[in-house]
């Protein structure tokens, strides 16, 4: 297999509040390659979006990266000066945010805000940069070019915002892009359209993309390999195919199970009983265990990452087969 | 949250919680013990003439008088008059002026605003074109012309405080009972035939006090501060009762000449007044924030 | 664009009718105006003479037309004491005035901007705390006490600066002014930093906490996302955006620096309209009073115009709104 481009190690980020210390990313760990897509999915509030501002070197204070590796084309970012990790930013990893509504600057029109994210990273004269933006719109299926460039933000609808971010993102061709939940603000058939179209420019441009989203069946479509986070913590990951097709950690089980496509219409979606605890105050051993239907006494205890063919999940009761699990527990390793 | 029901206990607990804001308290509870007791702990009565010596005129602070029966810690004016005493008796005038104009004030700005909210139509209009026009000029300058046409007075110069203080009640209160109006609550009050007197006070009332409490509090030192800067113009009030604001006018020449203290000391007393409240009433919004923003 | 400016034009109107009916109301209903618009020393000839001129004998609607007619004319009565029209007096005095609150914002602008965005953006550093601190106390600060103070230090301790007149003046396009030499420089920092001070405290504080909450906005963070650096990003996303509240405050707070320039220009004897207006109050000049006020609503008038112009370039949004409807 190829080196990956982006490998983090053990990541953890945490939110030093007022009213106590937010342990959002807690021991993240993941790898892509080039031309890879690499799913991210958990509830709202497991740390997804920190994951990726944390890879994006933007995590503001009262928040901070306490521990472990960013590691892009084997270099850690995190020994980076802050000079040197502003000149990866957009040029090396791109980032697409959640909403487009509230991601482009609302007093400054689209030619200020694309020709300034060339002009950041290159030398080149406004009119060169400003064909490129031309282009770049262009390649995102965006019409009119020149009139968009001259438009306030407002001016556009929700969708042509997030495809002005995206060809912004994309603007220099980088290795890595970071996907924030980019269609979750979008109706649906726009969704599906932005889905494909960044799927065929990643593949294109042969950038690993890294998808961040709470929608499993996204991920279904979309990617290689998916990481399953719950409260700051990865659950479980694997190629798809395998974490889909046999889930082996209960929470994954229940995510399953609560996408609508997937359940016969006219009965009642199951849904995961209870709320994620507070990352604030999380309990000792599985944050999981008090909406786990298998939990037992041992989950007092932290869970280790198990791996079990090919893949990892943190659970000491995951759905396998009696045998399986029990050589599971004899190959049981903690993660790096 | 039930309606009217300030959680002031809440709000208490939540105000302590900045120690700026409790000192900020402290010296607002002595200042006003001060103007309050002035009468017993000022050290003589600045108006009453037969107290005063002329031999101790404009003597520096920490001077002996002249009969060697007291001290002038902060010095005396040009009339002998011991500062530390015109001080106290000053924040009397100055803290009794802006109290009761803003409370006047909040008094008929909170009625015309509870009337203009629950009747609308013709009152409201005409109501809230006043509080915009009026809103529009810089408070000075219509109590500079107030002042102007009635002439100086303790009596017209809380008037013309009263004056230019009521358009920000009248809009809060309006604001909050336009809110409440359409409440249930309110439509089942109106359906029990209750007259209007008796829902404002009972139900529009406690819900625009949080708000205009707030606005009151940093309004008193507002208050404070136009009166001082009236009376320092000279269209404030009488010479015989002097505020802070006079005293330092009184004093200005003097400070020129060198003679800082005359000047310098009741505006020391004027702005550790005004900022001790303003701590308080900045304290008081960000802790009452959540109910203004209901 | 013209629409709007016709309909504001149009509101401004309505509100200097009213505004001048209130002027109106004061002097000729309530009060009496053979009192207010006739020198005490006026023999009975003279004030037969005005009484007809002034149509008092009339009934109030015939009077209130003759007053909107002489005010539109530009005659709103002689001043007692100098004798001369009282609108003249207004307006040679207004060029010193003006430059006056035209410093002030000068300065509350140009130094409130940087203070306030390094408040913002360091908030948990002591500079941060101390520019707060400072901007606190600015707004305590009654502005004639703060002047005083000024005076004090630097007049007459120090000694760098004079502690009231205007100094020199130079003229521009026919309009005296102060800044053009050292010396009338000179005389107008005092005076233009005492109006400034409130103002000062006020542009910071919008600018913090227009800074602050800027920079909690997912723009700013996309904006570092794209790799700019972070000048550009406080200098041009950051400040752009809260250009436009301060921008719109300071311009309609202009009136209230005229207004408080009364108190300014009294401490330090600057000849202006300010204190014009106190003098003619001390001595009862009231055909001066009545007319300063006019100019003076009128000036408010024309500013809220102007701003309003202003803030709808400023903002696309607004623009938007009102090309829309
Ligand atoms: N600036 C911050 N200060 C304090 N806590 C924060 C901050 N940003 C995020 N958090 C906390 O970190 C945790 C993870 O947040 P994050 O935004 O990464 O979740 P998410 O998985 O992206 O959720 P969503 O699907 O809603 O976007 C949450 O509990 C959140 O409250
Ligand atoms: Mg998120």
């Amino acid at each position: 297999m190829a080196a990956p481009v982006l490998s983090i190690e053990n990541l953890r980020t945490r939110f030093f509040t007022k009213r106590g210390v937010v342990r959002a990313v807690d021991g993240v760990s993941f790898a892509v390659t080039r031309g890879q897509v690499l799913g991210i999915v958990g509830e709202s509030g497991s740390g997804k979006s920190t994951v990726g501002f944390s890879i994006m070197g933007l995590i503001d204070p009262p928040g901070r990266i306490v521990g472990g590796a960013i590691r892009l084309d084997g270099r850690d970012l995190r020994q980076l000066t802050p000079a040197e990790w502003r000149r990866v930013r957009g040029r090396r990893i791109a980032m697409i945010f959640q909403d487009p509504m509230m991601t482009l600057n609302p007093v400054l029109r689209i030619d200020t805000q694309m020709i300034e994210a060339i002009t950041a990273h290159e030398r080149v004269p406004r009119a060169t940069a400003r064909d490129r933006a031309r282009e770049a719109l262009g390649r995102v299926g965006i019409g009119a070019p020149d009139e968009r460039l001259a438009a306030y933000p407002h001016e556009l609808s929700g969708g042509m915002r997030q495809r002005v971010a995206i060809a912004i993102a994309l603007l220099h061709r980088p290795e890595v892009i970071i996907a924030d939940e980019p269609t979750t603000a979008l109706d649906v058939t726009l969704q599906g359209q932005i889905l494909a179209e960044m799927q065929t420019l990643a593949r294109d441009s042969g950038a690993a993309l890294v998808w961040i989203t709470h929608d499993l069946s996204v991920v279904a479509v979309l990617a290689n390999d998916v990481c399953v986070m719950y409260a700051g913590k990865v659950v479980e990951q694997g190629t798809v195919d395998n974490v889909l097709d046999r889930p082996l950690h209960p929470y994954t089980r229940g995510l399953i199970a609560s996408v609508p496509s997937r359940h016969p219409p006219g009965r009642p979606l199951p849904q995961i009983p209870g709320m994620m605890p507070s990352l604030m105050q999380l309990p000792l051993g599985c944050a999981f265990r008090d909406r786990c239907t298998r939990a037992s006494d041992t989950c007092r205890s932290d869970p280790p990452l198990y791996s079990l063919d090919e893949r990892r999940v943190r659970c000491f009761h995951p759905h396998v087969e009696e045998d399986e699990a029990a050589s599971a527990s004899e190959r049981a390793e903690e993660a790096p | 949250m039930a309606p009217g029901q300030a959680p002031a206990a809440r709000v208490a607990a939540d105000f302590v919680e900045s120690r700026l804001a409790l000192a900020g308290l402290t010296v607002l509870a002595l200042v006003l013990l001060g103007a309050l007791l002035a009468h017993l702990i000022a050290p003589q009565n600045p108006y009453d003439l037969a107290q005063l010596d002329v031999l101790d005129a404009r003597l520096a602070p920490g001077a002996q008088s002249s009969d060697g029966r007291m001290r002038y810690w902060l010095g005396t004016d040009d009339q002998g008059r011991d500062v530390l005493s015109g001080i106290l008796y000053g924040l009397r005038t100055s803290l009794g002026v802006g109290v009761s104009s803003t409370l006047a004030a909040a008094a008929i700005g909170v009625a015309l605003g509870l009337i203009s909210g629950y009747r609308r139509g013709r009152i409201d209009a005409l109501v809230m074109r006043l509080v915009d026009i009026q809103l529009s000029f810089p408070a000075i300058l219509i109590a500079l012309v107030l002042l102007a046409a009635l002439g100086q007075g303790i009596g017209k110069t809380i008037a013309a405080l009263i004056a230019v203080q009521w358009a920000y009640y009248a809009r809060t209160a309006r604001a909050a009972a336009l809110v409440e109006s359409v409440k249930e609550y309110i439509e089942a009050a109106r359906g029990l035939a209750l007259p209007a007197w008796r829902i404002a006070l009972a139900h529009l009332l406690p819900n625009c006090l949080p708000p205009v409490i707030v606005i009151a509090t940093v309004q008193i030192a507002a208050a404070i501060a136009l009166e001082a800067t009236l009376s320092y113009l000279g269209v404030g009030v009488p010479v015989t009762e002097p505020s802070l604001g006079l005293l330092i006018k009184s004093g200005f020449d003097y400070m020129l000449a060198g003679d800082y203290w005359i000047s310098v000391f009741p505006g020391v007393a004027l702005v550790i007044t005004i900022v001790s409240i303003n701590l308080v009433g900045d304290r008081l919004r960000d802790v009452m924030n959540p109910q203004l923003r209901r | 664009m013209l629409l709007f400016v016709l309909r504001r034009l149009l509101q401004s109107i309505v509100v200097l009718l009213a505004v001048s009916g209130l002027v109106f109301a004061g002097v000729y209903a309530i009060g009496n105006p053979v009192d207010i618009l006739i020198s005490p020393q006026a023999d009975q000839a003279e004030i037969a003479r005005t009484v007809a001129a002034l149509k008092l004998d009339r009934p109030l609607w015939e009077q209130y037309l003759a007053f909107l007619q002489h005010a539109a004319t530009g005659d709103l009565g002689r001043s007692f004491v100098f004798d001369a029209p009282a609108i003249g007096l207004i307006l040679e005095r207004l060029p010193a005035t003006l430059e006056l609150a035209a410093s002030a914002t000068l300065i509350a602008v140009g130094l409130g901007i940087p203070l306030g965005l390094w408040a913002g953006i360091r908030s948990g550093s002591l500079a941060g705390k101390a520019i707060l601190a400072g901007s606190i106390l600015g707004f305590s600060l009654p502005t004639f006490w703060a002047g005083l103070m000024l005076i004090l230090v630097f007049s007459v301790e120090l000694g760098w600066l004079p502690a009231g007149g205007r100094g020199p003046t130079q003229s521009l396009f026919g309009v005296p002014v102060s800044f053009l030499s050292w010396d009338g420089l000179a005389h107008l920092v005092l005076p233009a930093l005492n109006l400034a001070l409130f103002k000062l405290a006020l542009v910071i504080r919008l600018t913090r906490a227009g800074a602050r909450e800027a920079l909690t906005q997912d723009y700013v963070k996309f904006a570092r996302a794209k790799g700019l650096s972070e000048a550009r990003v406080i200098g041009v996303h950051v400040l752009k955006n809260i250009l436009i509240p301060v921008v719109t405050v300071v311009g309609l707070e202009f009136g209230s620096l005229v207004a408080f320039a009364v108190v300014t220009e009294t401490i330090f004897a600057w000849p202006g309209t300010g204190k014009l207006l106190i003098d003619s109050i001390g001595v009862l000049d009231r055909p001066v009073i009545v007319a300063y006020l006019l100019v003076a609503v009128t000036l408010f008038i024309l500013i809220n115009l102007l701003v309003d112009v202003l803030y709808s370039i400023l903002d696309p949004r607004v623009r938007m709104a009102q090309a829309g409807g």
